[in-house]
């Protein structure tokens, strides 16, 4: 059975923008999964969708094997979210959201006060238990989204940029978290605009443009896609102008910058190679840009070319560039 | 195992026993979350009805209903004290609805319960709840206030119970229809101002209509409210300008009137769902 399963979803907001065209998308049970596409996409009409927070124009969403339409409470009490925007009540203490959030599910006050302990200690917010949301970091905020989704612990989580405003240190600190959800049973579908966030924590990945599904692939297999990949090398010592290595395309950035890009048929060793005997010695190495990041920007061009002309316009919005 | 028999086995290991409790605690949450509302902000939700009723009793009772003498048979001040208190159910089981759950729509945390598997008519009921236990609980302090200027006999004690839920459930009902339109905290204020209060003070709470002109006698029995008020004095001194029959009835038919429509605003998503 699939975690989640969306036949020909089509969103028509009032004002005639066609923010879903016919989407089809599978999520299988246990996975963890990327939702990708630039602001506008389309990615949190499909999730506004799924959370019934908006009305479809048409198709059919079933959660688990639950319909959305028929089995509306059961599909629903499987789903756990967490928004991108804020929607907290400000003026209620941390314990009191979750343990009425864990109300809404039918959960007793009892079992909600052990879970609030469990989830509110887990991310760290356990101390200010009795603190006013309003009162909180960003950070914390964010985090205490995460707990209230986990209350009635559901088999679905949808996270919509959980991280977003979080600095490093506890955004590390939560995907582990969200790793160990994963690995319990919960199937987690992530959006983000942090793309090796969704590179390290994701399996399988989903690009959404303009409405449509761009691309829809295991992440290694997407990655693979990846013909060419550029490197920046820092050198030891100044150079003045770019070592020749035949088959490659090297560029000096600056007098200890050197910037080469090497196509899937070649290798690393040839280059260092060269550049020993040339008497260059490399410091250290990176990827110029994430890998994921790279076919993520190729795939939306590609999805943006393939659009018919006049096409919605959320395909015409500014895209992310993380 | 079929299918269904696992969603019992999982509803009972997420901590939810049965459809029909996991409904009720989430009408309690609601009302709970209400509750606490209302005394975190007592200053807005609870004191203002005390000194206004404080006021009326002073000015309209105490120096303005000497010169009065009696109405309907009563002392004026007993007469007017019933309709002081319906007022404030009135006016309170409507605003707190109507700033509640607009508040709620506004700072987006209505989501929470949106998001959940609780059914609309259980939103609805458990917001009209808090609206109504607020009417309630305003309601018993201005009876004791008025209890400090008048003395309040009981003449059919289920008459007022009836009156006064009846009252509130439909006002707090109109709260949630005003909230699920309004856009802004103008449409917040709008009806109670240019609407609700006219009709209270036009619903026979400071004169017997029997006193008016046949003409303005006959638009006054358009007005919900002066039903109402007048069940509820029935209910305290044993008079009305209504049919007191008539008057349930009219407030029966609001009730389920109302209801209705929130309900199908609410299955097709009117100012919550895009």
């Amino acid at each position: 059975m699939q975690a989640l399963s969306v036949r020909g979803l089509v969103k028509t907001y009032a004002n005639g923008a066609q923010a879903l065209k016919n989407i089809d998308l599978d999520v299988e049970r246990g996975d963890f999964f990327a939702l990708l596409g630039p602001n506008g996409a389309g990615k949190t009409t499909l999730i506004g969708i799924l959370t019934s927070l908006v009305n479809k124009t048409a198709g059919s969403v079933s959660v688990f094997g639950k319909d959305i339409d028929q089995e509306h409470e059961l599909a629903k009490s499987y789903i756990g979210v967490v928004p991108q925007e804020l929607n907290l009540n400000m003026f209620e203490s941390l314990e009191t959201i979750v343990i009425n959030q864990a109300g809404f599910y039918g959960i007793p006050r009892e079992v909600a006060r052990q879970r609030a302990e469990q989830y509110l200690t887990q991310l760290s917010l356990w101390d200010r238990r009795s603190r006013l949301a309003r009162t909180l970091s960003g950070g914390m905020k964010r985090r205490l989204m995460i707990a209230r989704a986990l209350m009635h612990r559901p088999r679905l989580l949808i996270l919509d940029e959980p991280t977003a405003g979080v600095d490093i240190e506890i955004r590390r600190s939560m995907w582990d978290f969200l790793r160990e959800l994963n690995e319990q049973g919960t199937t987690i579908i992530l959006t983000t605009h942090y793309l090796e966030e969704a590179e390290a924590l994701c399996r399988n990945i989903a690009i959404i443009n303009g409405g449509r599904i761009a691309a829809r692939d295991s992440m290694q297999s997407l990655l693979r896609r990846l013909h060419s990949e550029t490197f920046v090398l820092s050198l030891r010592q100044a150079i003045a102008s770019a070592p020749l290595i035949a088959g490659h395309l090297i560029a000096l950035i600056d007098p200890q910058t050197l910037e080469i890009e090497l196509t899937q048929d070649q290798n690393l060793n040839e280059v260092f190679a060269a550049l020993s005997a040339s008497g260059v010695q490399v410091l250290s190495m990176r990827n110029k840009v994430n890998r994921l990041e790279e076919i993520f920007m190729r795939m939306v061009d590609e999805s943006d070319a393939d659009a018919p002309a006049g096409a919605a316009p959320a395909a015409t919005v500014a895209k992310s560039h993380p | 195992m079929s299918s269904d028999a696992r969603d019992a086995v999982n509803a009972v290991a997420s901590g939810t026993s049965s459809t029909s409790r996991a409904r009720w605690i989430g009408f309690t949450t609601i009302l709970y979350r209400e509750f606490g509302r209302i005394l975190r902000i007592w200053s807005q939700t609870i004191l203002p009805s005390a000194v206004t009723a404080t006021l009326y009793f002073v000015i309209f009772g105490s120096l303005i209903g000497r010169r009065v003498g009696q109405m309907g048979g009563f002392d004026y001040m007993q007469y007017i004290a019933p309709g002081l208190i319906m007022m404030a159910v009135i006016t309170n089981a409507y605003a707190n609805v109507v700033s509640s759950f607009f508040g709620a729509k506004f700072q987006k945390f209505l989501e929470e319960i949106l998001v959940s598997p609780m059914p609309n008519w259980l939103i609805v009921l458990g917001y009209v709840g808090g609206g109504v236990l607020r009417g309630l609980l305003v309601g018993a302090i201005v009876t004791v206030v008025s209890l400090l200027f008048t003395h309040l006999a009981v003449h059919h004690v289920f008459i007022i119970l009836a009156a006064v839920l009846l009252s509130a459930f439909v006002f707090a009902l109109g709260g949630f229809i005003n909230a699920l339109f309004a856009k802004n905290f103008d449409q917040v204020n709008w009806i109670p101002t240019f609407i609700l209060t006219p009709l209270t003070y036009f619903g026979g709470v400071f004169y017997s209509v029997s006193l008016l002109p046949e003409w303005a006698q006959k638009l006054s029995f358009v007005n919900p409210i002066l039903h109402m008020v007048n069940a509820f004095r029935y209910g305290f001194l044993g008079i009305s300008d209504v049919d007191v029959g008539t008057a349930f009835a009219i407030m029966l038919t609001f009730a389920v009137v109302l209801f209705w429509i929130a309900m199908r605003l609410m299955n097709r998503g009117a100012g919550l769902r895009e």
